[in-house]
């Protein structure tokens, strides 16, 4: 790192640090503002020349600082002329606008905001041309478009300023995009992403097989950002930004970013065919039709951001030559267009804010009303036109200089012709730009009467225009930082002579016919005017509108084609997706050879297959009837159970039966509040195409089971046989399983329980207190209710049974280890025989005589199996492991068992609570529904003579 | 030395408490809910301590040995997710009570915890069927979360969000008996030992299984062809509900990570480059199937749901391509599109309460229009992947991973394309939303009116500082996006060294 | 056995996917049901079939039994079907209270301001 770099650093954050100010300093007032914004600025500018004579001298200044390795982004900056040029122009400009600015905002736009955005930007520019690592670059690149999305959008309230801000953001997002992909491809070719690396690989990176891509992806890039043909359209429209706006970013620096980056990849992309033919030619095309459309252009701005994009055209040209002379041609014009574009903006501006117009149409004659205005904005515009003593003269002379002997696709014509035409019309185009607005005769019917404005405002342009004189007089003044950029351009060491004679060449020729032919253009303006307005041309923004509804149109039509909401579609497509990838995967390979012989299937196994197929059909067919459907998969589930039993898997078969219940319970008292029918609804074409679906599916997994259960395998289960008794303590593994080895599982499986509990609790509350519960009042539910709700009988067996199920609960419960059964069977029990006092007596009425709280009941069971878990910490020994292992007394089983058994008692505890409160919010529901709690057990008691009274009320 | 399980066990044992103790007192169980997240966001530091040395700790639930018992495994991957999830929560959780959301509904403390529970336990377990088990946990607290509040809507897409997912459950446990069927072991590393043993031409099983388990987290990555979902739920839950799911779709990507690196790697002869040839041309439609949802949505809160799709498909871009730089790059962008996603959620809370309706209409510019565009404008260019947030890191860092011409072509262009669409599709909704509102006339309203007008209800510091956190978070992860990346790549080195995986596992002495 | 088994998965199976795919709230519960029973049997498959081997160890050592651990993994399953049945069920009963008719498909018109047609 050279010295100063440090200091460089302190250079490009400086902006980013001043962007803090301005929004609080408009507190203090606009001078305040406008000064905290210079303040960095300028600060930054004397930084800068600090560094100025050692890079003139050749130097270049560098500071690097890791920032992502990994990817070889590093925050590197260096100084080289070229650098140094563009760093000068962005802070100097910088410093005029925010002055020009501070006079040219009225008192109710949002000054702090201004500021800010303008910091925000010109760090982003300032990082752009001195960053040393094209990754950073891209970062710095993709920054000013958002900063001129946001200063274009600055007035929020005009839809000019919205839409322009999208579409300049559309583009340049879009070319930055492209050219991060040829940054990325350039990258891999050099190695490196550091720019200095790059610069060296230029001809490793030509022979390149990539370098066509990424020449064209970079290209897009700068394309976009410099406005060039075809992508020149959005610029005319981001001049519905503020005119300080369009004079920093649109004319002086940002649109130059491209230029920039052409002239930084110079010597790595120049030279080739390629090269030559889509620049130059880009750029010639873009010069002459961007001067064409400016000459008929009566707003101001559009006439010099049409100007703008000629000159960016040219500039490409010169570039495209990739020549060193055309190279020096084009960094002499790009502070020369900065200087006199610059000043025709302020000029523009100040025309508009003093007239209130920009129509060139209506104005005219203010060399009398504002003479120091008609003074800078002549000269600037004759700078423009490329009159001599004047710096745009030279760079053009030295434009046409190179163009005269430039061939193009072998013609020695084409380029000369139409780089002078494009001069020609520049010249009048500018020449307009003084005749019809300043000359003439004074109009009466100005919008507002003008007058110079305060010195303030034209200061900054009238500096711009000593600039011009001094340059166009003394061109040798500016050959130092010209010669300086020139070399870092070309890489070569250039020593180029700026003088105003060159004595009698066919550039002065072509200028002399540019200025004529520019001049008597002008006379005829008004005829071509009308023809032009006459004839059709394609309207840029109408065509991007155009293509930009349509997209957000078939974008939008897609997405809610796709997205419909037709859940029952998505699953379709899930469904068809995991089968036929299945299928893919299965055809990928291949199967071991069979290692099992079928096993025997008895009759009564063969009946209850059939009876199980059969009920399954008939669930398909008739599960329009509801409560039959129920039933069928009760008798489905039961047929399952008992093949559990025959499997030798008790367990699962006790389990099934109980959950079986329990469900069908829950569904059939849900189902009271259901339509009993699902209509016919969906049309044969949709059900045969499930059908094929729900076969292959079907077929599937049938296939898929049959081929394992075909062939053996070695499992790591034979452990658990092995050390179910000696490590677990009890003989029934599958329990042991549950409770030990696999506890965790259980753990997370009762949690499921729990929070199952709470949310059914808390989907009550959501409805009961929502529009659901007036549905619910207002539904009547009568018409399927017998008068005897609660009849004698099954309230007495019940009552009977209460006993016995709670018994039958605890034997499961306690046996649980070492034979079927356990902690979740024995809850599902007893909740069983709750159900049942409630479908017998109804549930406010067992409610009543309900002892614990389920919530509690939830709590203390997902607690207690916790803390079972936690427990075995006290022994040092890891979560859930049971302390059957430590205490080991033979004669006394209880103690062997302890943790294991507490465990199942949460487990327990939370099935318990868990099925009651799913009832008792049911029941909550119910009661809204107006069914009434009856005060006895059952609605008819024998004893009772008024019953039937009670019964009506 | 029980670290390890704490994410678990905390949330698990707390959650009863709020729901069933505290359930009474909102004010209670607010301070329980924030004082329990904060403690597991210091926990989750901790193991990230622990796992940064390199060295995978292993915890044997039951004191078994694995295979045989459940493990949990602690490797900087699952450090890594359960610091990332405790930090969203506690951003999500001082939102949503800020904002009283939690007040809404009943249980919401509760169902949070226990929702953490799940995700932590998903993310910490070595053991399929268990992650099946956490899958469950997390899913039905996500229930009780989506539908929190209740409402028409809500409710409608609250119901489809469950059966789609009980679609996915289920095809989760066919999976796990394949699994079971051709392999006989459970356990994360027993499989990676065991798959590469079976030869090339006896595979189908495995591969069958193998592929059942990607779609299973491909649902809830909302990958392509199975992500029609997600926008409905996440547009219809609660924002900050919304916002907490940001972690939820990584929970996908995190398992696909995990088991298809680990048990069911490209090295293993009978799987070869199977997950690879269908992950990376889903994840490049999911990206496509994101950019046009972005730019033709009508609604705010679908807006940010499929930016969210399509981000999910360029992490999944980079996860299918299944090399240690591509994975670190999905791990960065991974951090990088939660916080991203969760902030435009709690941002778009913010903005819709005070407009009343999320449509993407000129609507009277509410209280705090500046404040609320600038905050949107930061969080849409994160997501979008524009500088200088961290989005543009992670986007370089996945595409320069993706420089192999055998992905280049099509992931290149589709997330280029992509973010190109999304950058559009959040310009349009940003300047309809927050400019163009400037210009409609504000409706002076009556004295009566100004009471229950929402627009202008002041944003309470509270209320903001979640937001001002993720962006902050977003920041920092771009700032210090080279020591991120240090640990992320050697995450990734982890991740591939299966042998040191299974070793540590099946190898383990004595508990870490 | 086995092809009575594998059948009996495939013809659960087959039932639940076409109820799963019907268009009103009962009838996806009847599938996800018939889907529960289905994968449920499938997993329970995964541990091979065996007759008379009931995995409760005999005090008589020599006794061969059948695989424990996919009977414990189906129980698991089984609870937690069961939960997601009975949160389903409520959800699809809050969402017909809420809605006024048990459609599951937001598809029909009165899901139009859900994709955003409010203005």
């Amino acid at each position: 790192m050279r010295d100063g770099g440090n200091l460089l650093f302190i250079i490009a954050l400086l902006p980013f640090i001043g962007a803090l100010f301005p929004g609080l300093m408009i507190r203090a007032g606009r001078n305040a503002c406008a000064a905290f914004t210079a303040a960095p600025t300028a600060l930054a500018l004397v930084m800068l020349l600090t560094l100025a004579p050692a890079v003139l001298r050749g130097e270049v200044i560098q500071a690097e600082l890791d920032w992502l390795p990994q990817l070889g982004l590093s925050a590197s900056f260096f100084l080289d002329g070229l650098g140094l040029l563009f760093a000068c122009m962005i802070l100097g400009v910088g410093l005029l606008i925010t002055l020009y600015a501070r006079f040219y905002l009225s008192g109710d736009d949002p000054m702090g905001q201004f500021y800010t955005y303008l910091l925000l930007f010109q760090g982003a520019m300032l990082g752009i041309v001195i960053s040393d690592n094209i990754l950073l670059l891209l970062i710095f690149w993709e920054l000013t478009s958002l900063s001129s999305f946001l200063l274009i959008g600055y007035w929020k309230h005009l839809p000019e300023g919205r839409q322009g801000a999208r579409m300049a953001l559309a583009v340049t997002g879009a070319g930055g995009l492209a050219m991060i992909a040829g940054m990325l491809i350039l990258g891999n070719i050099a190695g490196s992403y550091n720019l200095t690396d790059i610069l060296q690989a230029g001809d490793a990176i030509r022979a390149s097989e990539w370098y066509l891509p990424a020449l064209i992806l970079i290209l897009l890039g700068a394309f976009t950002k410099s406005a060039q043909f075809p992508f020149h359209f959005w610029l005319p429209h981001a001049m519905a930004a503020p005119t300080p706006v369009s004079a920093y970013l649109h004319s002086a620096t940002m649109v130059k970013a491209g230029i920039f980056l052409m002239a930084r990849m110079w010597p790595v992309l120049a030279g080739t065919d390629a090269w030559f033919y889509i620049v130059t030619t880009t750029g010639l095309i873009t010069m002459v039709l961007g001067a064409l459309i400016a000459l008929f252009k009566d707003d101001l701005k559009a006439l010099l951001a049409f100007s703008t994009v000629s000159h960016l055209g040219l500039l490409t040209m010169l570039l495209g030559f990739g020549t060193q002379a055309a190279a020096v041609a084009a960094v002499f014009h790009i502070i020369n267009h900065l200087t006199f574009k610059a000043a025709l903006f302020m000029t523009a501006g100040i025309v508009d804010h003093e007239t209130h117009t920009r129509d060139i149409k209506r104005l005219g004659g203010l060399r009398h009303l504002m003479p120091i205005t008609f003074a800078i904005g002549t000269v600037a515009a004759l700078s423009m036109a490329g009159i001599p003593l004047l710096n745009g003269f030279l760079s053009k002379e030295m434009m046409l200089e190179e163009a005269s002997h430039t061939y193009w696709f072998g013609s020695a014509y084409a380029v000369p012709v139409m780089a002078t035409i494009g001069a020609l019309l520049s010249v009048a185009y500018s020449f307009r730009f003084v005749g019809h607005v300043f000359l003439g005769p004074v109009r009466d019917d100005y919008p507002h009467t003008p007058h110079d404005p305060p010195f303030g405002m034209w200061a900054a342009p009238a500096l711009l225009v000593g600039l011009v004189v001094v340059i166009g007089v003394a061109p040798f003044l500016a050959e130092g930082i010209v010669t300086a950029a020139a070399s870092a351009v070309t890489g070569a060491d250039l020593h180029p002579h700026l003088k105003i004679w060159h004595g009698v060449t066919p550039a002065l020729w072509m200028s002399v016919i540019a200025v004529g032919g520019g001049a008597m253009l002008l006379l005829v303006h008004r005829p071509l005017d009308r023809a032009w307005i006459a004839a059709p041309r394609p309207e840029a923004k109408a065509i991007f509108d155009r293509l930009m509804g349509a997209l957000v149109a078939a974008t939008r039509g897609m997405t809610e084609f796709a997205h419909n909401g037709a859940i029952s579609r998505y699953l379709a497509i899930f469904t068809v997706t995991a089968v036929a990838l299945g299928w893919i995967a299965h055809s990928g390979s291949g199967l071991s050879a069979p290692t099992r012989e079928l096993l025997p299937v008895p009759p009564v196994i063969a009946v209850g297959w059939l009876m199980l197929v059969v009920a399954t059909a008939s669930v398909v067919i008739m599960h329009r009837h509801r409560f039959q459907a129920l039933v069928l998969i009760g008798i489905i589930g039961l047929s399952i159970s008992a093949g559990f039993v025959y499997l030798s898997a008790p367990d699962l078969a006790l389990t099934q039966i109980s959950v079986e219940t329990v469900t069908i319970m829950l569904l059939l008292l849900a189902l009271h509040f259901l339509p009993k029918m699902t209509p016919k609804e969906s049309p044969m074409a949709l059900r045969i195409r499930d059908g094929l679906i729900a076969l292959t599916a079907g077929g599937g997994v049938g296939a898929l089971s049959y081929a394992f259960l075909m062939r053996d395998i070695d499992t790591i289960s034979d452990y658990h046989i092995a050390n179910s008794y000696e490590g677990g303590g009890g003989t029934n593994v599958v329990n042991v399983i549950l409770v030990d080895f696999r506890g965790y599982d259980t753990y997370g499986e009762i949690i499921v329980l729990g929070i199952a509990g709470l949310v059914i609790y808390a989907l009550m509350h959501a409805l009961l207190d929502g529009p659901a519960a007036r549905r619910l009042r207002n539904t009547d539910y009568t018409q399927d209710r017998s008068r005897d709700r609660h009849p004698l009988m099954m309230v007495v067996v019940t009552r009977v049974l209460m006993p016995i199920a709670v018994m039958v609960g605890i034997y499961i419960f306690l046996r649980g280890h070492n034979e079927p059964g356990g902690g979740f069977v024995a809850g599902l029990v007893i909740a069983i025989a709750l159900l049942m006092q409630y479908m017998a007596s109804g549930f406010a009425w067992t409610q009543e005589r309900k002892k614990v709280e389920y919530h509690t009941m939830i709590g203390l069971g997902v607690v207690i199996a916790g803390l079972t878990g936690v427990g075995s910490w006290l022994s040092g020994t890891p979560f859930l492991t049971s302390a059957y292992t430590y205490v080991h007394l033979p004669p006394i089983e209880e103690f062997e068992l302890a943790t294991a058994m507490l465990f199942d008692l949460g487990v327990f505890l939370t099935v318990l609570g868990a099925v009651m409160l799913m009832l008792y919010s049911l029941s909550r529901i119910a009661r809204y529904a107006g069914q009434t709690v009856n005060e006895g057990p059952m609605d008819y008691d024998p004893g009772d003579q008024n019953a039937d009274k009670k019964t009506e009320a | 030395m029980h670290w390890i399980i704490l994410p678990v066990v905390l949330p698990a044992m707390l959650a009863p408490l709020i729901g069933f103790v505290m359930r009474h007192d909102i004010v209670l169980a607010r301070t329980a809910s924030v004082a329990g997240t904060v403690a597991l966001l210091a926990i989750a530091m901790g193991l990230a301590g622990m796992a940064a040395g390199g060295e995978t700790f292993v915890y044997r639930l039951g004191d078994w040995p694995a295979p045989f018992g459940i493990v949990l495994v602690l490797d900087r991957l699952s450090a890594l997710m359960v610091l990332l999830t405790a930090t969203l929560a506690l951003i999500v959780l001082i939102h949503a009570i800020a904002t009283g959301w939690d007040a809404r509904g009943r249980h919401f403390h509760a169902l949070f915890q226990f929702q953490l529970m799940g995700i932590c336990g998903a993310f910490l377990t070595g053991d399929v069927f268990n992650l099946f088990v956490f899958f469950e946990v997390l899913l039905i607290a996500s229930y009780g979360l989506m539908i929190h509040s209740g409402g028409r809507e809500r409710m409608r897409a609250g119901l489809q969000y469950v059966v789609m997912n009980l679609a996915g459950s289920t095809l989760f446990l066919f999976a796990l008996g394949t699994v079971y069927a051709s392999t006989g072991t459970l356990n994360i590393a027993d499989l990676a030992a065991r798959i590469p043993q079976i030869p090339a031409d006896e595979a189908s099983l495995v591969r069958v299984a193998a592929i059942l388990l990607m779609i299973v987290f491909a649902v809830k990555a909302a990958l392509f062809p199975v992500q029609f979902w997600l926008p409905a739920t996440y547009a219809n839950a609660p924002a900050p509900v919304a916002a907490l799911f940001a972690i939820m779709t990584k929970v996908g990507a995190y398992a696909i990570v995990r088991v298809h690196t680990t048990a069911f790697g490209s090295d293993s002869p009978g799987i070869d480059d199977l997950t690879t040839t269908w992950l990376f041309p889903a994840a490049i439609v999911t990206i496509a199937v994101g950019a046009f949802g972005v730019l033709g949505a009508r609604r705010l809160m679908p807006l940010i749901a499929y930016s969210v799709v399509g981000s999910m498909g360029t992490l999944l871009v980079a996860v299918a391509a299944f090399s240690p730089t591509a994975t670190s790059a999905a791990l960065y962008y991974m951090v990088h599109s939660t916080f991203a996603a969760a902030v435009l959620f709690l941002i778009a809370d913010l903005v819709v309460t005070r407009r009343g309706s999320d449509a993407l209409q000129a609507a009277p510019a509410t209280g705090h229009n500046g404040l609320f565009a600038a905050l949107f404008f930061a969080a849409a260019i994160a997501m979008a992947g524009m500088p200088p947030l961290s989005g543009f890191l992670g986007k370089l860092l996945v595409l320069d991973a993706l420089r192999d011409p055998g992905f280049m072509g099509w992931a290149w262009t589709a997330i280029l394309a992509g973010s190109l669409l999304t950058i559009v599709g959040f310009a349009r909704a940003g300047s309809t939303l927050f400019w163009k509102s400037t210009a409609m006339p504000q409706p002076d309203p009556p004295a009566q009116a100004k009471a229950d007008d929402p627009s202008g209800v002041p944003v309470t510091p509270l209320q903001l500082a979640p937001t001002m956190a993720a962006l902050a978070a977003l920041a920092c992860l771009a700032v210090f996006a080279g020591p991120v990346s240090a640990y992320l790549s050697d995450t990734s080195t982890q991740i591939f060294d299966r042998d040191g995986y299974v070793a540590a596992v099946l190898g383990a002495d004595e508990e870490g | 056995m086995e092809l009575i088994v594998a059948s009996t998965v495939g013809v659960l199976t087959a039932g639940g996917v076409y109820l799963l795919l019907r268009l009103r709230t009962f009838a996806v519960i009847l599938g996800l049901a018939l889907l529960s029973y289905a994968v449920n049997v499938f997993l329970f498959a995964s541990g091979r079939l065996a007759i008379d081997q009931s995995p409760i160890l005999s005090r008589y050592g020599d006794a061969t039994y059948t695989d424990p651990l996919p009977q414990a993994l189906v129980l698991t399953a089984i609870v937690i079907s069961f939960g997601m049945t009975a949160v389903l069920v409520m959800i699809g009963l809050g969402a017909f209270l809420e809605a006024g008719h048990d459609r599951i498909d937001m598809d029909d018109d009165d899901t139009a301001q859900a994709k955003g047609e409010d203005a």
